[in-house]
């Protein structure tokens, strides 16, 4: 043993780097490290060069400057003088927007259509193989154009709701689908409606600690609490009886009409006819909706501006802006008894309001007014890449719930659970774990996807920065770098938050 | 192994480019033709047709500096280039001139670094609307919901004639001509924008013409015309002067049937002479043949010629001469003397 | 017992009752439609929903479709010959823009007499893979198969026929030095000498080379320039020649993926990530508007040539991720078994890593085809006549503006036709390599 004595210990030599296993790794990183710096410096070098033949800059300074151009669908406030940075920002929510409602859709439809896919009803099963080939083997493109004309078809156009027209709106005249999008109606918010939400955020959280205290019940003894009941009453009964206690008490509290000029309990028509013209300030919320109605109720033409307060409203009505004023009984004294300003009150009254009503959308000259509009855009394209990726989303569900085997649903049946419960505990928390990875990417595919929104345009960020700002200020290079970041970061973090949700759902092997 | 097609195309490539700098008369020349953006459809302008041969009003302004060069209308390549990639594909040397109703600006002229050479079509925005909505003026289309084409200037001039108005309207903006066309149709949109040309031929293909109006106001200067890159001022004299050639040609009575007659000999008139060449040297100074003007106009005809065959009032799209009428007419266009 | 038994039954039958037939509701069509769509309530439901939803798409379909009008000049003459068969305000498609153009939107700008030659360019393609994608066929064409790419390039583009095998003598000249140099001076400076001496004669020698050749003997079909592709021609090429150039990038990105080396394979990663995390149309227009900057001032080469570069990259990550799950689904023991027969690692890649994950690739790298011939139509948004553009273009002429659904519904049969064949093809492989798995 003794004998054995150490390998000889030659001394470092260049050759090493290159035959020597250990250090050859290193080498082949350092060069391909130096080919890498290489080329980037190439290109960066290039680009440098090419800017200055064009005698142009590398300057961000663009996104400061006015845009110009109006975006039909803001979900933030936005108006032409404002600059191209503040219109990228509304095209990245709208991208958002898209693709979160798109992303969720899809699963629901690829999900159902998984599902019926395996049915044994062959009419459904066949039909449902005809949309996933159909819309997988088809570009996108072509779909999101045809549905969008197919949409624009198919609904009728607004005109179509005047009377004597083929339209009518539905839901008691709150919903209008034309083609120019669906008018929805618009929650505003009057008194008592911030309790209200508290009221419901904390009956929520209420009916979630039922379920597991309802859980935990089941797990220690046995006993199966009755679950869903319990639990949508917690959740509702506090709202409904807040909501009508705000609407008994101030809600039905008296706003009067007030107006200079007038003769007390003058109407308003007749007050209209003497003044020519009818202008109203009001304070937000529901005040404002009902005192429309009474106006709209009685086919008057009048204008109208909206208040932060109370004050602001009687303010403004004092300097002129508006010849009328509608304030909650009580808060006209600094009106009544000043001597500078002649105010009296009109025949007409109103209510304060319910914590939330709703506020219809109405034909107007064009188009309807008031409510949301859900615009076709987005309706086409949500639609569009909804169906388009949830056939995508189909197969993958298929092939998971393929994938469970054939023995977990007969040890389910053998323990006597119904084929529903057996489909939620059994098969699809198995079957999930096949499905969530390639799911990630479809979600993936599907935001990249929504940049086609170019095809029917809906203004996401691709056709505010990456098309009309580009276009309008020239600066291509700026332009597509941010808007690839943009896409690149987006894609990061949906795939990031997927990653942390699978690695939870994963089996853990122990 | 594969990655040959690469290699091999980017060898053909590398013969078949163009380095921007050089002059581009001496790259056209040694190449045999010219390269010209035009857009990738539009009625009248620039369409491909059945047998895949670019025709068009802008097309034809092309052909006519390719027949000054080279006595020949077909020795042009036409590359289809959207409202987006039209001005990256003239700045990088893609093409030579771009022919795609582009509108004079002052930020494209002086930011954008080109030189527009003239003007070829006086165009302005304006607006169609269905006749039963019985609107007469576009200051009465408050709350209206407009079909716009994107990727234009046409989205800040509506934007600019609301605001100067004080009026709302609701854009909703569409990539193609055929898309925005199908959305009015169908009612999506109450007033259809663009061009008063592109909405004169729009009009003129619906199956009930009569039905949809064009409201009077014109709400934009919509000058379009070729353009080349700046800082080579060779190439863009020639191109301003074949342009002023076909317009001068109708203004003298030149026309693709009488022209080569006229350039047989000198006539009386000493100013169509000199642009065809029979006398002065006015082709040499741009370094084309003295007759470069007579072949241009032999081979698609003068200004009136080509509007005639393309847009006139004879053809589908059936646009007047209005303001695009010879100054002597009442209209806007005035050729430079030649001399 | 046999006793009380006949005791307490009264009556005993002793004849057989005959056969009877089922009962109507229990057999044929009545029992597979009782089963099958009306066997509860919800399945009922769905029945109905089902039926009604294709009676309502054939109802509209079906009297546009039968009305078509095949055979006119232009849409006005497309209306008059409605308006004088079935009436006015009948639905009638007017297919006869098809017949008008459908050559233009199969072939674009090709000039009509070298028609044969995009097909001819197919045909070879087609069997260029078939022994990739059909083990019938001897190993031994797949070095025909190395050669396609040439033949397809000399067939579409045209113009001497020297240039492309001015390129493909590179490769030679590359394997020449290989097996030269590998017992001289061993396998790193064999494998350095065939990347860098190609190298040398295709920026030094392949050009002159070809030229030279050319003039000597001027062999070659008509040079098509890249502009005058169009239409589903256009498609293909793109899609094809991506797929095919990003193959063995793809490969080496899986591998770097793979790596242990740090650098590498931090590398390999980013670019996989940065490129599959932006859209598409995001790179097209990159290709568009910016390429012509990344590159030496007064380089300038066509639009489609850069939009195959910029796709080429674009699927080379997502090959390197189908790549990567087939290198995955290899057992480790085969690794194992690669590196105890004392092979180095490009040698276990070469023999036995990479023709075994390729092969359970294949599907995938189907799909991703398919995934990739769809997204083509993007190129319409930079200006490039695809059969989406071209179908703009159409509408832009005075005889068939106004035309719409006709042209979209053939488009997107076409599409249909292609990709739904090779998504069957796919599937049969799945399938086939499952049971081979067994």
């Amino acid at each position: 043993m003794s004998a054995m004595t150490d390998p000889p210990r030659p001394s470092f030599r260049l050759s090493q780097l290159i035959y020597d296993t250990r250090y050859r790794s290193i080498t082949i990183q350092v060069v391909a490290l130096v080919l890498l710096c290489a080329a980037f410096w190439w290109l960066i070098d290039n680009t440098v060069e090419n800017l200055a033949v064009l005698g142009k800059d590398f300057d961000f300074g663009f996104l400061g400057d006015r845009a110009g151009y109006d975006i039909n669908q803001m979900l933030i406030p936005y108006d032409n003088s404002m600059s191209h940075g503040r219109a990228a920002l509304v095209g990245i929510l709208n991208t958002m927007l898209v693709a979160f409602l798109g992303c969720v859709t899809a699963t629901v439809i690829g999900v159902f259509a998984g599902v019926l896919r395996l049915s044994k009803n062959w009419v459904v099963s066949r039909l449902m193989a005809v949309y996933v080939e159909g819309f997988r083997n088809v570009p996108l493109l072509l779909w999101i154009v045809l549905i969008f004309a197919l949409m624009t078809e198919a609904t009728p156009q607004p005109r179509d709701f005047r009377e004597g027209g083929s339209a009518s709106m539905i839901l008691g005249d709150s919903v209008a689908i034309t083609n120019r999008g669906v008018f929805l109606p618009m929650p505003t918010w009057g008194d008592g409606a911030a309790v209200l939400g508290l009221v419901v955020v904390l009956s929520l959280i209420g009916a979630y600690l039922y379920r597991r205290h309802a859980r935990k019940v089941l797990y220690d003894s046995g006993r199966l609490l009755p679950m869903v009941w319990p639990a949508l009453a917690i959740a509702i009964v506090p709202a409904v009886v807040v909501y009508f206690a705000f609407a008994m008490s101030t809600g039905s509290a008296q706003v009067r009409l007030m107006a200079a000029d007038a003769t007390e309990g003058q109407s308003v028509a007749a007050y209209g006819e003497a003044q020519g013209s009818l202008s109203v300030c009001v304070p937000e919320g529901t005040i404002g909706l009902n005192v429309q109605r009474l106006l709209r109720g009685q086919d008057l033409r009048y204008s109208e501006s909206v208040f932060a307060t109370e004050a602001m409203a009687i303010d403004a009505f004092r300097n002129g802006d508006c010849n009328m004023v509608a304030v909650p009984a009580g808060m006209e004294q600094p009106l009544l008894g000043n001597p500078d300003i002649a105010v009296s009150a009109l025949s007409e009254s109103t209510t304060r309001g319910a914590p939330v009503q709703f506020e219809k959308p109405v034909l107007g000259g064009f188009n309807f007014e008031g409510g949301v509009q859900v615009r076709n855009s987005l309706l086409a394209l949500w639609l569009a890449l909804a169906l388009y990726t949830g056939a995508f989303i189909a197969e993958i569900v298929r092939a998971g719930i393929l994938a469970v085997s054939k023995g977990q649903s007969e040890a389910a049946f053998a323990l006597g659970m119904r084929p529903n419960r057996t489909m939620n505990l059994v098969i699809l928390p198995q079957a999930m774990r096949v499905i969530v990875p390639p799911l990630i990417s479809q979600f993936l595919n599907l935001t990249k996807n929504s940049s086609l929104a170019i095809a029917v345009g809906y203004m996401d960020v691709r056709a505010t920065l990456g098309g009309i700002s580009i276009n309008q200020t020239g600066r291509e290079l700026e332009g597509m770098l941010l808007l690839g970041m943009f896409y690149l970061a987006l894609s990061l973090v949906i795939s990031g938050a997927m990653n942390i949700y699978n690695n939870r759902s994963r089996l853990k092997e122990r | 192994m594969k990655k040959t097609v690469f290699l091999g195309a980017m060898a053909v490539s590398g013969m078949v480019a163009g380095a921007a700098a050089a002059a581009t008369l001496d790259d056209v020349k040694a190449r045999g033709n010219v390269n010209c953006g035009v857009s990738t459809g539009l009625a009248g302008f620039s369409t491909p047709d059945a047998n895949g041969k670019w025709q068009g009003f802008d097309v034809d302004v092309c052909r006519a500096v390719a027949a000054a060069i080279f006595g020949d209308p077909d020795a042009t390549e036409f590359v289809p280039t959207t409202g987006q990639t039209r001005f990256t594909a003239l700045a990088s040397g893609e093409i030579d001139v771009l022919t795609r109703n582009t509108t004079w600006t002052f930020s494209r002229d002086v930011d954008l670094k080109f030189d527009f050479t003239g003007v070829n079509y006086y165009d302005g925005q304006g607006f169609m609307i269905p006749k039963a909505l019985g609107v007469t003026s576009a200051k009465d289309l408050d709350g209206a919901t407009v079909c716009i084409q994107t990727g234009t200037t046409t989205e800040l001039n509506l934007a600019d004639f609301f605001r100067a108005n004080n009026i709302s309207y609701e854009p909703v903006p569409i990539e193609t001509n055929a898309e925005a066309q199908q959305q009015y149709l169908a009612g999506a949109c109450d007033v259809y924008t663009t061009d008063a040309s592109g909405l004169a031929a729009t009009r003129a293909t619906f199956e009930n013409p009569s039905e949809h109006v064009v409201l009077p106001e014109i709400i934009s200067k919509e000058p379009l015309g070729p353009l080349v890159r700046h800082g080579d001022s060779d190439w863009a004299d020639l191109n301003r002067w074949v342009l002023n050639a076909l317009i001068a040609a109708e203004e003298y009575g030149v026309t693709s049937a009488n022209v080569s007659d006229m350039a047989s000999a000198a006539g009386s008139n000493p100013e169509i002479n000199r642009l065809l060449g029979t006398e002065g040297n006015l082709g040499e100074m741009l370094g084309l043949d003295a007759d470069f003007a007579a072949k241009a106009i032999g081979a698609v005809g003068n200004y009136g010629e080509i509007f005639e065959r393309h847009i006139g009032e004879s053809t589908p799209v059936g646009l007047a001469r209005g303001l695009n009428a010879q100054w002597t007419e009442g209209g806007l266009l005035y050729a430079p003397p030649f001399r | 017992m046999s006793d009380t038994h006949a005791q307490t039954v009264g009556y005993v039958r002793d004849t057989m009752i005959d056969e009877q037939p089922a009962p109507v509701g229990q057999t044929g069509a009545v029992k597979w439609i009782r089963e099958n769509l009306f066997s509860g309530v919800i399945n009922t439901l769905l029945t109905v929903i089902s039926l009604y939803v294709i009676w309502v798409v054939v109802s509209h379909l079906y009297p546009w479709l039968a009305n078509s009008i095949w055979d006119a000049g232009s849409l006005t003459e497309c209306r008059e010959i409605r308006d004088a068969t079935v009436g006015p305000d009948a639905p009638a498609a007017c297919f006869a823009v098809i017949t008008d153009r459908w050559q233009q939107l199969v072939f674009g700008f090709y000039p009509p007499e070298h028609y044969w030659r995009p097909v001819v360019a197919l045909l070879v393609f087609l069997a260029a893979i078939a022994p990739v994608l059909f083990q019938g066929i001897p190993r031994r064409a797949l070095w025909l198969s190395a050669a396609a790419p040439f033949v397809l390039f000399a067939l579409l583009w045209g113009g001497s026929i020297w240039g492309p095998v001015a390129v493909a003598l590179g490769f030679v000249i590359g394997f020449v030095v290989y097996r030269v140099l590998l017992p001289l001076a061993g396998n790193l400076a064999a494998v350095l000498g065939a990347i860098i001496v190609p190298l040398l004669y295709w920026l030094f020698l392949a050009g002159p080379l070809a030229g030279a050749l050319t003039s000597v003997a001027p062999i070659g079909l008509e040079y098509v320039q890249s502009k005058d592709f169009g239409g589903f021609t256009l498609s293909v090429v793109i899609g094809v020649s991506a797929i095919i150039l990003s193959l063995p990038l793809g490969i080496l990105l899986a591998l770097g993926r793979q790596s242990n080396l740090f650098i590498i394979n931090k590398i390999s990663v980013a670019f996989i990530e940065v490129i599959r995390g932006v859209p598409l149309i995001v790179w097209l227009f990159t290709a568009s508007l910016l390429l012509n900057y990344f590159l030496p001032p007064g380089t300038n080469f066509d639009l489609m040539l850069r939009v195959i570069i910029m796709v080429t990259l674009f699927s080379a990550a997502y090959i390197a991720e189908v790549v990567r799950g087939g290198l995955a689904a290899l057992p480790k023991g085969q690794y194992e078994g690669a590196s105890s027969l004392g092979l180095d690692y490009w040698q276990s890649m070469r023999l036995i890593i990479l023709p075994q994950a390729l092969k359970i690739s294949i599907p995938g790298i189907v799909n991703t085809f398919i995934g990739l011939f769809k997204d083509t139509t993007l190129v319409v948004f930079i200006g490039l006549l695809d059969p989406i553009g071209l179908s703009n273009a159409i509408r832009a002429s005075t005889d068939w503006n106004g035309v719409y659904w006709e042209l979209f519904v053939f488009i997107g049969l076409m599409f249909f036709i292609a990709c739904f064949s090779m998504g069957r093809y796919s599937l049969y492989l799945e399938k086939k390599l499952q049971r081979e798995h067994r």
